[in-house]
């Protein structure tokens, strides 16, 4: 081949500093047309702060940004748009009560102009949603749509801009196995058109999938570079945490009596999303239960009838044999139970209050952290600072705002008032989504302590390998229904998959009747 | 009289319209501050701004027009002082809009005594004069209700469809909804929060003062102290009944005004003389309340109302 390589974009020795922190530490970077970089490193590494330089959302301290030769005022988003640099950020920027068109409309073109054109742009967007893959309908609320749709509408509002360079910042942490599949197919037709991309990502067989170079950021300094064509994910994951990345050893463990069981439950549907269907599992002291299936298959029902924020509609709970009447988010807690959330930030902490707050936001009442309805601030700091410290939450201290932390620090935060709270029972949701590898590690390697502590645990995870790494038994879940228990190693994931598709509950069925 | 017949005469419906029309002015005004995502409390400082910049423009001698423009520009000038503090710097939007209405009635008594110092009642101007429509205002009933009003009354409702057509069909709107929805979402397609906020903010109270100099220009003719007497938390509370949509607020001052009216009339009929006129003056109050429960269930809040935006802080 005799192509010229085109430098799409290059990054000069960028530098910028939030307070005493550097976020970015004289980063260079450049990228060629058609490319495909992935940039890794652990959470807080600086990677949204260096591509929200580029977009122009953050000013830098020094350094330039040139896009196809020119080089971009600082801290101008709509210098880098009309460049024809597009992100999609790592948390979604869509006006939930407008529409599909209206979120990829906004600010194309001049606010001055009179006509709307809607027509044309609707036709537009159907072509684009077509050629790319991207269905999804321009007059439906934004707030209406799933994550997987809105993930669509990130992707349709940038290429309706005809982007040239693409920044995905970790676009694929919310988003289902068969959701990234279908992203990955989205983005290789229009790689096949000459866009260049910037992925982020932790997850380490994506950035094999889709990436030319992997580009490794730690601390805010470039610290290596390969092509991936030359690496493996072990390597990329050494490269990533400075040193030899192991998963935890899963060592045996004896089930000793049952803590909770749900004994033929049923809830409701709620909208799109089914409700159980008499489902029964017990959950065991030093024994970990995980939960595989497809998200939306009723996952969130289970999680919530453990944690309290559901009755069951039929069936019962049984808490260390006895039967449960009242059950509510409190007596859930009072009986031992601890949740790590689904979502950290929606249900698992509160942005505005600060790491001493959200650690005692489950046991305020408790009488270590307050006395005849005053709260002790004192014991609750101290609270604060020992997960601070034993669990290696990287903060400026126990009274910054949570929402300032990355999800990483932020889940520390939530795994160490957890585990802290001794629970006989955690409910882990997802607990490593979005997490780096060494923070998978660590969080992995604190449930297992739990377990050996015999806490009985269950968790909730879309990631197969997660589910049967960590798993002395898994259920499947689909459409509300429970699979029997298999054992550790007893499946394969093909098998499993059957299982998640929804195949073996037809085989039961038929076996049954 | 009784109460219905009331409803029938054409002097009701004309006030009602006459009520309407500077609670239209500044209720618009209001909602293109919250669509943007700012609560703006000066309103009803603003207005009273608006009623003497108005009216004292004209007794210096310029024209009617002049004045509204005069009235709308100092009513801009508050909003850019509440925007200044409120969008780049982030205070606290209920801090802030009582002191703007703190600031612009105490500034517009002291103004009033500095022009005036002597007098003990205000001068007159010649204020707006009603305007029949050729042709409609010949209708029975509608005629003289509807279309013999002033310019000014004309122009609010207008104004009415002009503020949708903006909101719901240009670039603009959308830029200036979606500010109040999501701000970030309008940073990451390029456009800068901090300018469509401040502008809407302008613009609202260049409108709410326009609302305060109908009183002065167009329902009555002079300026006296206390003659907002709370119109601009009326109008606060007509853009919740509204749910943040122009039309559906015109309708609750229409409606709100019709009360006023209907009261002012009621006190008048036999009913009148056994109840308390203070009963009557209540009415427009608790049925609106009345009317604000029932409509406020379903009302969509900005999501971003009142939620600061700073580019580059998470
Ligand atoms: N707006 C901000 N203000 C203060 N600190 C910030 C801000 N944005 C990011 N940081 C800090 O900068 C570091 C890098 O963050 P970020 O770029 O989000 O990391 P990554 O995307 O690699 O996980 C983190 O320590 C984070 O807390
Ligand atoms: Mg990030």
């Amino acid at each position: 081949m005799d192509t010229v390589v085109v430098e799409a974009l290059n990054l000069d020795a960028i530098t910028k500093r939030f307070g005493t922190l550097t976020a970015n530490d004289a980063v260079s970077l450049s990228l060629s047309e058609g490319e495909v970089v992935a940039l890794l490193g652990e959470n807080g590494a600086g990677k949204t702060t260096l591509m929200n330089i580029l977009f122009g959302q953050y000013t830098a301290d020094s350094g330039t940004v040139r896009v196809f030769g020119k080089t971009l005022p600082p801290g101008n988003s709509r210098a880098a748009l009309d460049a024809g640099v597009g992100m999609v950020h790592q948390h979604f920027t869509l006006a939930d009560n407008l529409t599909v068109l209206e979120n990829i409309t906004l600010g194309v073109g001049s606010l001055l102009s009179t006509s709307s054109g809607r027509s044309a742009t609707r036709d537009r967007i159907k072509a684009l949603s077509q050629k790319y893959h991207l269905s999804v309908s321009p007059n439906a609320r934004v707030g209406a749509l799933t994550v997987g749709e809105r993930q669509r509408v990130e992707i349709l509002k940038a290429l309706y801009r005809d982007v040239r360079i693409l920044i995905l910042d970790e676009p694929t942490a919310v988003l289902t196995p068969q959701e990234t599949d279908d992203l990955f197919a989205t983005l290789r037709l229009a790689i096949a058109d000459g866009l260049s991309v910037i992925f982020i990502s932790h997850k380490l067989h994506e950035v094999m999938a889709i990436s030319d170079r992997v580009v490794v950021l730690r601390h805010g300094k470039i610290t290596g570079g390969v092509r991936t064509a030359d690496t493996d994910k072990h390597a990329l994951a050494t490269l990533m945490m400075g040193t030899e990345a192991t998963p935890p050893k899963v060592p045996q463990s004896t089930p000793g009596p049952a803590l909770l069981k749900l004994d033929r439950v049923a809830t409701p549907d709620v909208g799109n999303a089914p409700g159980l269907k008499s489902v029964s599992l017990s959950l065991h002291a030093g024994q970990i239960i995980g939960l595989a299936g497809v998200s939306g298959n009723g996952q969130a029902a289970i999680a919530d009838v453990v944690g309290g924020l559901v009755k069951p509609a039929e069936g019962r709970i049984e808490i260390g044999g006895s039967g449960i009447d009242r059950w509510t988010p409190r007596e859930a807690v009072k009986s031992g139970i601890a949740r790590i959330p689904e979502d950290r930030h929606k249900t698992g902490t509160i942005a505005d209050f600060d790491l001493t707050e959200n650690a005692i936001l489950e046991r305020y009442r408790s009488a270590g952290f307050s006395k005849a309805g005053w709260l002790n601030w004192r014991s609750s700091r101290a609270f604060a600072e020992a997960i601070i410290n034993k669990y290696d939450v990287r903060c400026p201290g126990p009274d910054t705002p949570i929402r300032l932390l990355s999800g990483g620090n932020m889940q520390k935060l939530i795994l160490g008032r957890v585990l802290e709270a001794a629970p006989r029972v955690i409910l882990a949701n997802q607990p490593v989504r979005g997490l780096d590898i060494g923070a998978v590690n660590y969080v992995h390697g604190q449930l297992l302590e739990a377990r050996a502590r015999g806490a009985a645990i269950l968790l909730i995870s879309e990631d197969l390998d997660e589910v049967m790494a960590m798993s002395d038994v898994i259920h499947v879940i689909a459409d509300g229904q429970l699979s029997p228990g298999f054992g550790r190693g007893s499946m394969t994931p093909t098998e499993l998959g059957l299982w998640m598709a929804g195949q073996g509950f037809k085989n039961e069925n038929a076996h049954a009747s | 009289m009784d109460i219905i017949d009331i409803l029938f005469t054409a002097s009701f419906w004309a006030a009602t319209i006459r009520i309407a029309s500077p609670l239209i002015f500044a209720t618009l005004g209001e909602l293109i501050c919250e669509r943007a995502g700012v609560l703006n409390l000066g309103i009803e400082g603003i207005m009273v701004s608006g009623a003497f910049a108005g009216w004292m423009a004209v007794y210096s001698g310029t024209g009617l027009w002049v004045g509204v423009g005069v009235a709308m520009a100092v009513g801009m000038l508050f909003g850019l002082l509440h925007s200044t503090l409120t969008v780049p710097f982030g205070l606290s939007q209920h801090v802030v809009g009582l002191g703007v209405t703190l600031l612009a009635t105490s500034s517009t008594y002291y103004a009033y005594r500095l022009a005036l110092p002597e007098v003990t009642s205000p001068p007159k101007i010649v204020a707006f004069q009603p305007y029949e429509i050729p042709l409609l205002s010949d209708i029975p009933l509608l005629g003289p209700a509807l279309f013999s009003q002033t310019p000014l009354t004309y122009l609010a409702f207008v104004l009415v469809a002009v503020v949708g057509l903006v909101l719901y069909r240009t670039p603009l709107g959308l830029a200036v909804r979606a500010a109040g929805e999501n701000p970030a979402a309008v940073a990451a397609q390029g456009l800068s929060v901090t300018t469509i906020r401040m502008g809407a903010v302008i613009i609202g109270s260049g409108l709410m003062a326009v609302g305060g100099a109908f009183l002065t220009m167009s329902a009555f003719d002079s300026f006296f102290f206390e003659m907002v007497n709370g119109r601009g938390w009326i109008c606060i509370a007509l853009v919740v009944f509204g749910s943040w949509r122009p039309g559906k607020a015109m309708l609750g001052a229409v409606l709100f005004a019709a009360f006023d009216a209907l009261q002012i009339r009621a006190q008048q009929t036999s009913l009148g003389a056994q109840v308390p006129y203070q009963i009557f003056l209540m009415m427009p109050y608790i049925l609106s309340i009345l009317a604000l429960v029932v409509m406020s269930r379903r009302a969509e809040v900005p999501a971003a109302l009142m939620v600061p935006f700073n580019k580059g802080e998470r």
